[in-house]
């Protein structure tokens, strides 16, 4: 397949301004006669979803939760990013561009990261226009605080619950345009598959969760915002529901998967306490603005209680091998020190799988009230959880996955290899390269939502002739209900013996064990072998009792969970190809002096998105090369 | 530690329901709730009967999903917290253990501990915004906010939709709802153009869906996990007969200045 960016010409600075002026537009009397299916209802599908209905297009938002408030994005705690300058330190369009694509170590698409950088500005007028109440100085002015990777403050923040502010900033815009009739929200419905006519994206087919009805949907365009893929570990902080489906369906019918092994691990989380565990727990980046994380120097030392280890025998390991970020390093790098130091033998807890995250330096300078104030929901969460009070003792955390930066390939319309499917959000690939930055996710959300798809989507549609979209009782669209109902049916009839947390479970820790923190070929053949083994055994073995005539959650997570166990080959086999250590992908075998990733530029600057070849067949691999017209691809130092 | 588990079980909206008893496996007292579901779901389908379904997701306190009345307390024993932060360690070994769906009529159960909660967005779509085009929007620091205000209105924000409130009244009124989204924009300069409108068809929205009366009683406030204040109803209240005597006089929707 060949893949077109379609990036436009001219100087960078200048290519989103040119192309808003090139793109076809749809006259606005004639947007109504167009329908758009917007798949997700989290920050990218509400903001895509409002922004689309207000020009007068007409929208059904097809959500798996009950209503859009719930999605995922709701969990974000620590910020956005916004190259305001507010602060007067330096910030910059180009440099917000610039750290993004050194973040992600020289593996995302330059135009886009532009783009993006460009329109963040945007994005904050129009959060705190709707009301969002992000924290503010007592001038009355926005605050902003620090995140990792970045010698700027651009991080805007509504107390630890940024994403849900945002969130309920769209969700409402949204709901505005649902009281109007300009959207229809179809909640509760699981899209299960995108339907083709001609080679195009023309409806999906859902199941009701509620009440097991397939149904179709046609339109002229179909837009996935169905968020991350990192369940595929199964212990992750993302939500239990997240899900890769609707991406991989979608793959199957021809649109092209990037980067499918590029996933961030998080440094700051809980640590996992026993095998019945269900998520990880997030202790937001921000908390590194003023913590300090440090584990004991001696081994021995490891199972002393914290306040009984000197100052002197604690290694504050960020601060010490990255003297200019410090305790703010990317997480990559902070994931990988963190692994490093436990795998010396000296991390902490019981489990030695546990570096401490201090704060009393920050309360002896600033006192305990302005650190309530600025993380106290954060504290009390960790509280919660493990029963420890970290004003008193420094908290314990370990790293998690947190973030797919990989996703279904799109160009700079976001439109997926699949003409007339659009996929935004952390269901695409595009801005975020080999490793995100902190506070760029909700960034990047918002910006192919309420500033990008309103406008590209119609350089597709005005490509239509209004009123052409086929009917739903095409052909196509019952030959894919067929193959829904088919695997309801099958996935009910084969009552085995174990019930489908346990393939997940297992799923988990072939993932985490070979294509997490650090990779090597022996690790990722192995896991290539073990994966489709455990895949026919869950076709064999596994139990999901009851029908599919009401609700099943055993059924509604068998589905996810089967796609997960095709999705993590395809992750592996991707690693394996990547030779060479390039952000979160580390490749043991490709380790410089340092310790530090091993890039190689000559044959792996570019994107690769695995094309889908049939059951039981290898993947085609496309390559998009990666050209950097503005900046120069350097080794990171963070040193 | 073991349990005993008095589960509400019911096929769907029309079938009628019953507790059911079951013994827990060994659990860990670090297990949240939820957790120990997850495993008694897992053992219910060893021995081939159907899981229990209930509502979750985020499962760390911000999606409002998570949905139980735990020994007849919405989200359980502990104050602050949803269902999905209850841990194990707050019960005894042994203990008798009551889990319910939320009960409210706007409520109908879908499924055992599931329950259809959607009138909220359809409240939320009757007024619950401010209407600003996107990219219409003017600098953000244009317009300064202060501290105080944007502090209070974060605090009403934080409400996570979880209908706790509305389980908890005797009433089943969702005003402690309806209150937050409505402070939360009045004490907000962006909110005032659509102030008045906003709070009266929200609350037009509210008696259409069922939700009963407010009789200040504060179960709510009792059982809200972010601890949404009662004062919240109290503005609400204000902000709702200002609206209707500014109708009765025939003044526009929204506030001629000053929040
Ligand atoms: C704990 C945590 C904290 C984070 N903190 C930050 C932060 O501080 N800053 C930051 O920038 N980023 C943060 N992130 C990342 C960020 O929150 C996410 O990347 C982002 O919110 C994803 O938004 P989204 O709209 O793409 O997807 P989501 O919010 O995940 O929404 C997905 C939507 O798709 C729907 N959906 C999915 N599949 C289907 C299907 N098959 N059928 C029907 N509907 C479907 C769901 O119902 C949902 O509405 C954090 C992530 C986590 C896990
Ligand atoms: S599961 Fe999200 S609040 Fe409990």
């Amino acid at each position: 397949m060949k893949l077109e960016s379609k990036v436009p010409s001219g100087a960078l600075e200048q290519k989103w301004t040119k192309h808003l002026g090139d793109i076809k537009l749809v006259n606005p009397a004639n947007k109504r006669k167009y329908e758009i299916i917007v798949v997700g209802g989290g920050l990218a599908g509400s903001s895509a979803a409002a922004s689309l209905a207000e020009l007068g297009y007409k929208v059904k938002c097809v959500i798996y939760h009950d209503s859009a408030r719930r999605a995922h994005s709701v969990a974000a705690q620590g910020g956005i990013n916004a190259a305001k300058n507010y602060q007067n330190d330096g910030d910059s369009v180009h440099r917000l561009f610039y750290d993004t694509i050194k973040g992600g170590d020289y593996r995302a698409r330059e135009a886009n990261v532009y783009r993006l950088a460009q329109v963040s500005v945007k994005i904050i007028d129009q959060c705190v226009a709707q009301g969002v109440p992000f924290a503010r100085e007592y001038g009355g002015l926005l605050a902003n605080r620090s995140f990792g990777g970045a010698q700027v403050s651009r991080t805007f923040y509504a107390r630890g619950q940024t994403g849900q502010q945002l969130l309920l900033g769209a969700y409402s815009a949204l709901m505005k345009t649902v009281g109007a009739g300009a959207v229809q929200m179809l909640p509760h419905e699981e899209m299960m598959d995108v339907v083709l006519v001609n080679g195009h994206a023309k409806g999906v087919i859902c199941r009701n969760l509620n009440t097991g009805k397939v149904t179709r949907h046609n339109a002229d365009a179909v837009v996935l915002a169905t968020g991350g893929y990192g369940n595929v570990f199964n212990l992750s902080t993302y939500g239990r529901l997240s899900n890769t489906t609707a991406i991989w369906r979608a793959y199957k019918r021809g649109a092209c998967f990037a980067n499918p092994c590029f996933t961030q691990i998080h440094p700051t989380c809980i640590p996992v306490s026993g095998d019945y565990q269900s998520k990880l727990t997030l202790m937001s980046e921000s908390l590194r603005n003023d913590g300090r994380i440090w584990v004991p120097k001696k081994k021995e030392d490891s199972r002393k209680s914290p306040g009984d280890i000197a100052e002197e025998d604690r290694d504050y390991y960020l601060e010490r091998m990255y003297p200019s970020y410090g305790n703010l390093a990317p997480r990559d790098i902070s994931s990988r020190a963190a692994k490093k130091v436990c795998d010396e033998g000296r991390g902490v807890g019981d489990s030695g799988l546990g570096v401490y995250l201090d704060f009393s330096d920050a309360i002896r300078r600033l006192g305990e009230n302005a650190v309530r104030e600025r993380y106290g929901n954060l504290f009390d969460i960790y509280k919660e959880i493990t029963n420890e009070d970290a004003y008193r003792s420094p908290m314990r955390i370990f790293p998690a996955v947190h973030y797919t930066m990989g996703g279904l390939w799109v160009d700079y319309n976001l439109m997926s290899s699949i003409p007339g499917l659009f996929v935004l959000g952390e269901a695409n690939f595009s801005d975020h390269g080999a490793n995100r930055l902190g506070a760029s996710a909700l960034m990047q959300g918002l910006a192919d939502g309420y500033f990008v798809i309103p406008f590209t989507i119609g350089d597709y549609l005005a490509q239509l002739k209004p009123g052409s979209r086929p009917a739903s009782d095409a052909p196509e669209f019952a030959e894919a209900e067929q193959q829904v109902l088919g695997r309801i049916q099958k996935l009910l009839s084969i009552r085995g013996k174990q019930p489908v947390s346990h393939f997940h479970k297992r799923l988990g820790k072939i993932l985490w064990d070979h294509c997490g923190m650090a990779r090597n070929a022996r690790g990722l053949e192995k896991a290539l072998q073990e994966i489709p083994a455990l895949r026919e055994e869950f076709w064999s073995n596994v139990n999901v009792p009851g029908d599919s005539a009401d609700l099943n959650q055993s059924l509604e997570n068998a589905h996810r969970v089967a796609d997960f166990l095709e999705l993590g080959e395809l992750m592996c086999r991707d690693a394996l190809d990547r030779d060479e250590s390039c952000g979160c992908h580390f490749r043991e075998e490709h380790i410089d002096a340092e310790g530090e990733c091993d890039r190689n530029d000559e044959h792996y600057a570019y994107v690769a998105a695995w094309e889908y070849a049939g059951e039981g067949k290898k993947p085609v691999l496309n390559k998009e090369p990666l050209v950097y017209e503005a900046v120069k691809m350097v080794k990171r130092n963070y040193k | 530690m073991k349990v005993t588990l008095k589960v509400w079980r019911q096929r769907n909206a029309s079938s009628p329901g019953e507790f059911r008893t079951y013994q827990t496996p060994d659990l860990n007292p670090n297990m949240s709730f939820l957790e120990m579901l997850d495993v008694v779901n897992d053992s219910l389908t060893a021995r081939g009967e159907e899981p229990i379904a209930f509502a979750h997701d985020c499962r760390e306190g911000i999606c409002g999903t998570c949905s139980l009345v735990i020994n007849g307390k919405p989200h359980g024993p502990h104050r602050l917290v949803a269902s999905c932060q209850t841990y194990m360690r707050s019960f005894h070994d042994g203990e008798t253990i009551v889990v319910e769906p939320f009960r409210a009529k706007p409520f109908p159960i879908v499924k055992d501990l599931v329950t259809d909660r959607r009138a909220f967005d359809r409240i939320m779509a009757a007024g619950g915004f401010i209407s600003v085009r996107t990219g219409a929007a003017p600098d953000a620091n244009s317009l300064p906010v202060s501290k105080e205000a944007a502090d209070r209105a974060m605090d009403a924000a934080a409400c996570i939709g979880c209908g706790a409130c509305v389980a908890a009244c005797k009433n089943a009124s969702a005003m402690l709802f309806v209150s937050a989204k409505v402070s939360q924009y009045s004490l907000l300069p962006q909110g005032q153009p659509e102030r008045y409108r906003r709070v009266l068809g929200m609350v037009a929205k509210m008696d259409e869906e069922g939700f009963g009366n407010c009789t200040v009683t504060g179960a709510c406030e009792a059982v809200c996990p972010k601890g949404i204040s009662l004062d919240f109803i109290a503005r609400l209240n204000r902000e709702y007969s200002t609206a209707l005597l500014r109708e009765s006089i025939g003044r526009t929707a929204g506030s001629d200045g000053g929040a």
